[in-house]
């Protein structure tokens, strides 16, 4: 069973052949049994799961069933869960437990779906390997053959793993610069940010506010569309989520694509690209041009300075957003602090790992007085072009196509003491927060065995165009279906 | 060397929103620590704010008051600082697009003219918590209830010139805010807070001097002695050939003195950036309108309409109307009281000295306007003299008792106004008194009588019990003894 898609499960929950409780506890069971070596989980509810299956279970036996009633899945460890420690991946928060729910994780609960704990993640998500995480880094379930072990990407770096070595079937994730899209490709499943502000931000612990957008993971693009049917919607409680209708996304998974008008951004097929990567992209776009894509080069001129403007805008909101964590009311507190100022530096400098504390320094001085303009503003006008380049592609084309990651999932601790080389990860990535607008990856081909996904951008709330785009190549190619080892 | 005072004002007022301005929590004051503090309030990770629509109801019917031009853009931003009474760590509030531009106040001074305050602008933020320094032994105690509750920041150009036109506009303000209903006015509550930013220069002068801002002032009287006291350090320093440091003060209105918080060098740099949690809010015609709609009197109509309707006179009707709660008291006790000129002699006088010397607002009085009309009204129709009157104000306000005329009636202070019975007493007090009669008949100078005349109230009223109406009595005294 564990193979199989969110849907699949569905229709087998809904024929009888199996229960809630045996799916769960056969995925729980997997959990026990393998997730030692990926380390994806840092929290596992096995007895609330099974509670959960059970009343699933009944309401399914009682005719009042959805799609997820009973269905097993994992939400990242960001989104705060009533009851379940919540932690993004840090000692700060390492005895967190939230007395509310999330609004995704409520999404989730009235749909009936069985959470079977949280998933591993970079510090606060900041990283693209999670090896950021206070609980350990978490490692790729592919490439393990060679000897080496392998990051799978972050943030949401356990999510994608945990899906990979097909422990859960899907998991919620975030992604405030690539930490969807750039886990999934790694990991070789398939992964959606939607447009900011269609999926609530309330109960999701914040990185960048500006950026940060709750999404998907799954294997198919068809289980992406069923999750984001949960998840997308208007919420009162973040005043950032936008009140527009919700379209029932596996409605148009299956029109055809005769006529999408597919743009390559030529500043993302750059020398940052190995030979080797670009062909697997470069074929997946063959594939589409037999399903009837039309494919032209655009541009995209500012995408070069995504990452600078990204470095300033990202950490100057997080250095706000992390004020919070300052031991007095909740999280880590520091043993005997002798006064104000000491229980401050210390419960912080204790309490942050090194890539949230460079990150909080590098805001504070981009906001600090006489720096503000030249760093702040000029990011913000920065961004502001790039957004007008997207919207200037997308009067040209439907969708643009590029790869995920400049390589494939490196081995650990490779990159670690190279915070450059790290961020430029997420070079591809980027400048889609800074927009705004929804991109997915999708698994695409292998280097060295190890899995390359492909980006496929789309414009605002056009998240149904990328589903339907995602779900016919998954027609024609497996390289979703592809199992590690 | 003679100097010019220059002052100008940050008035915190606290809105009288239900909840507060970014969550559903209850703005109510007094509640048992931190009961009033949601996740949000808590700043618990993962929350949001979600703007309170009445906050910007109010505050933008506190611009159309001061005839201020409304931000149709208005943008949050987050002033960062540590403090634990501060959960996210930064304070949400308005740098530089404030939901209310530039206005102005016309204040009336003693000597009847008025002098225009301008308003720089007012922005809406939220209020920090409340550190509890005592009763925990050597840790501080963190209340969050108060955090999140909405203030609008009222910034003053520095256009006053003496502590009495400060206190004016102080006190303008509050009434302002109160007729419109925005703030409860509750000063000892901390419902609205005085910063006064002073300096000192030449005579004539035109370039203003450094100045220093004293902070959380909350009371009328502490203003003024807080700008009396910094007034008189800075002339002492400048006069003594030195120079005024810019700085943040504290003044200690028990101590009367006071303290330098922080320099100008110490000051924060507070990073300030739009917050990202909050889209720029959009205020269009409709909802300005909307709020215009909600505006009841002002205290300028309202001063306007008390001279025309009570026949009040320009001081009276300013003093009854500058404050919301003091002109609906008053008018209670004028619709009870038969005289509206008596009534507003009575709640100035007796009713507003009393308020003063216990320090209470009006509010607090243990007295209803009714109750007062009731008493006014027994004085008008000459039930109860004005000594008597006063007796009853003060078991009415003891709580002795509870309406005028049951004190009246257990005091026994009933006048006594039969004219056949006071003609009888008089004769009796003259009869005994046949000196000072004859005295009086010889006596030439009218207004010398008029003096002699006391002589024989005493008497007078000694024989009525004090209640002998003192009107009547002096009528028939003039016309026997003339006669």
């Amino acid at each position: 069973m564990h193979n199989k898609s969110v849907a699949e499960l569905s229709r087998e929950l809904e024929s009888g052949k199996i229960s809630s409780v045996e799916l769960t506890r056969e995925f729980l069971d997997r959990i026990k049994a393998e997730d030692k070596l990926y380390n994806s989980f840092i929290t596992v509810t096995e007895d609330q799961a099974l509670a959960d299956a059970k009343t699933a279970d009944e309401q399914r036996a009682a005719g009042k069933a959805s799609v997820w009633t009973g269905v097993p899945f994992a939400h990242k460890d960001i989104f705060c869960t009533n009851g379940v420690a919540t932690t993004a991946g840090s000692k700060m928060l390492a005895n967190f437990v939230p007395p509310y729910d999330a609004t995704v994780t409520a999404n989730f609960r009235a749909a009936g779906a069985v959470c079977l704990g949280k998933t591993n993640m970079d510090e606060f998500a900041m990283g693209s390997s999670n090896e950021s995480s206070f609980f350990g880094s978490v490692t790729n379930p592919w490439g393990l053959s060679s000897g080496d072990k392998r990051v799978p990407g972050g943030s949401s770096g356990g999510s994608a793993a945990a899906i990979a070595a097909r422990l859960v079937p899907a998991a919620t994730a975030t992604d405030t610069g690539g930490s969807i899209r750039q886990p999934a490709a790694l990991c070789g499943i398939t992964g959606l940010k939607p447009t900011y502000g269609r999926v609530s931000r309330y109960g999701m612990i914040a990185f960048a506010s500006s950026l940060d957008q709750g999404g998907t993971m799954a294997r198919t693009a068809e289980d992406n569309a069923l999750m984001l049917n949960v998840m997308a919607g208007f919420d009162p409680k973040d005043s950032t989520s936008v009140d527009r209708a919700v379209p029932d996304y596996t409605a148009t998974l299956n029109e055809p694509l005769k006529g999408l008008r597919v743009g390559l951004p030529k500043e993302y097929f750059s020398d940052q690209l190995s030979p080797a990567m670009e062909q697997q992209v470069r074929n997946a776009v063959k594939e589409y041009e037999k399903l009837g894509a039309t494919v032209k080069e655009v541009s995209l001129p500012h995408a070069k300075l995504a990452i600078a403007a990204y470095y300033v805008i990202a950490p100057a909101e997080a250095s706000a957003n992390l004020s919070r964590f300052d031991g007095v009311r909740y999280g880590y507190r520091c043993e005997n602090p002798q006064d104000l100022n000491d229980l401050y530096t210390r419960t912080r400098a204790e309490g942050f790992g090194d890539e949230v504390k460079r990150r909080i320094l590098v805001g504070t001085y981009a906001l600090s007085a006489g720096y503000f303009d030249a760093y702040y503003l000029k990011a913000q006008k920065v961004r502001r072009l790039i957004q007008q380049d997207f919207i200037n592609a997308f009067k040209e084309v439907d969708v643009l196509m590029s790869p995920v990651s400049p390589s494939p999932a490196f081995v650990q601790g490779a990159n670690t003491n190279d915070p450059v080389t790290m961020y430029l990860e997420d070079i591809f990535t980027i400048a889609v927060n800074l927009a705004g607008v929804p991109a997915m990856s999708v698994p695409a081909g292998f280097v060295d065995g190890l899995p390359v996904g492909l980006q496929i951008i789309g414009n605002y709330f056009e998240e149904a165009r990328l589903l339907n785009a995602a779900h016919q190549f998954q027609q024609v190619t497996d390289w979703h279906q592809k199992l590690p080892q | 060397m003679q100097w010019d005072i220059v002052i100008g004002l940050e008035i915190h007022v606290q809105l009288a929103t239900k909840t507060k301005i970014f969550s559903g929590s209850s703005t109510a004051f007094g509640a048992e620590p931190n009961t009033q503090a949601s996740a949000v309030d808590l700043a618990m990770p993962g929350t949001l704010p979600v703007p309170n629509e009445q906050a910007f109801r109010y505050a933008v019917m506190f611009g159309l008051a001061v005839n201020a031009e409304i931000g149709r853009r208005s943008v949050f931003d987050r002033k960062n600082y540590f403090y634990p009474d501060l959960p996210k760590g930064y304070q949400t509030t308005q740098l530089d697009h404030p939901i209310v531009g530039p206005g102005y106040v016309d204040i009336d001074l003693a000597d009847g003219s008025t002098k225009r305050v301008r308003i720089h602008h007012a922005h809406l933020e939220e209020d920090a918590g409340k550190s509890l320094h005592e009763d925990f032994h050597g840790m501080t105690g963190i209340d969050l209830n108060r955090a999140g509750t909405p203030l609008i920041e009222v910034v003053t150009e520095p256009d006053m010139n003496s502590a009495e036109e400060a206190v004016a506009f102080a006190k303008k303000l509050h009434g302002l805010v109160s007729s419109l209903g925005i703030c409860d006015g509750d000063m000892s509550q901390g419902s609205l807070r005085f910063d006064v930013n002073i300096s000192l220069k030449p005579k004539g002068s035109n370039e203003l001097g450094t100045r220093t801002e004293t902070k959380n002032l909350n009371s009328f009287r502490f203003m003024e002695q807080a700008i009396a006291h910094e007034v008189e350090r800075q002339m002492d320093i400048l006069e003594d050939g030195g120079r005024i440091i810019q700085e943040t003060r504290l003044y200690n209105g028990e101590r009367g003195e006071s303290r330098s918080m922080r320099s100008k060098e110490e000051a924060n740099d507070y990073r300030y950036f739009p917050c990202p949690d909050l889209l720029p809010v959009v205020i269009d015609d409709d909802f300005i309108e909307g709020a215009r709609k909600l505006l009841p009197e002002l205290p300028d109509e309202r001063k306007a309409r008390f001279k025309e309707q009570y026949g009040l006179n320009d001081y009276d009707a300013r003093l009854l109307s500058d404050d919301a709660r003091m002109a609906a008291f008053f008018e209670e006790t004028a619709s009870h009281g038969k005289d509206a000129k008596l009534a507003a002699n009575w709640v100035l006088g007796e009713f507003s000295a009393r308020l003063n010397a216990e320090d209470k607002t009006v509010v607090q009085a243990p007295i209803t306007g009714a109750q007062l009309g009731q008493l006014v009204a027994r004085i008008a129709d000459n039930t109860v003299s004005s000594s008597g009157a006063k007796k009853v104000f003060e078991a009415l306000w003891s709580g002795s008792g509870d309406n005028a005329d049951a004190v009246i009636e257990a005091q026994g202070l009933k006048q006594v106004s039969d004219t056949g019975a006071l003609e009888a007493m008089v004769d009796e007090v003259l009869a005994g008194m046949p000196d000072q009669v004859a005295q009086y008949q010889e006596e030439g100078d009218p207004k010398k009588q008029k003096k002699m005349l006391g002589g024989f109230m005493g008497p007078l009223m000694k024989a009525s019990k004090g209640q002998g109406n003192p009107k009547l009595f002096n009528e028939i005294l003039v016309r026997k003894l003339g006669g």
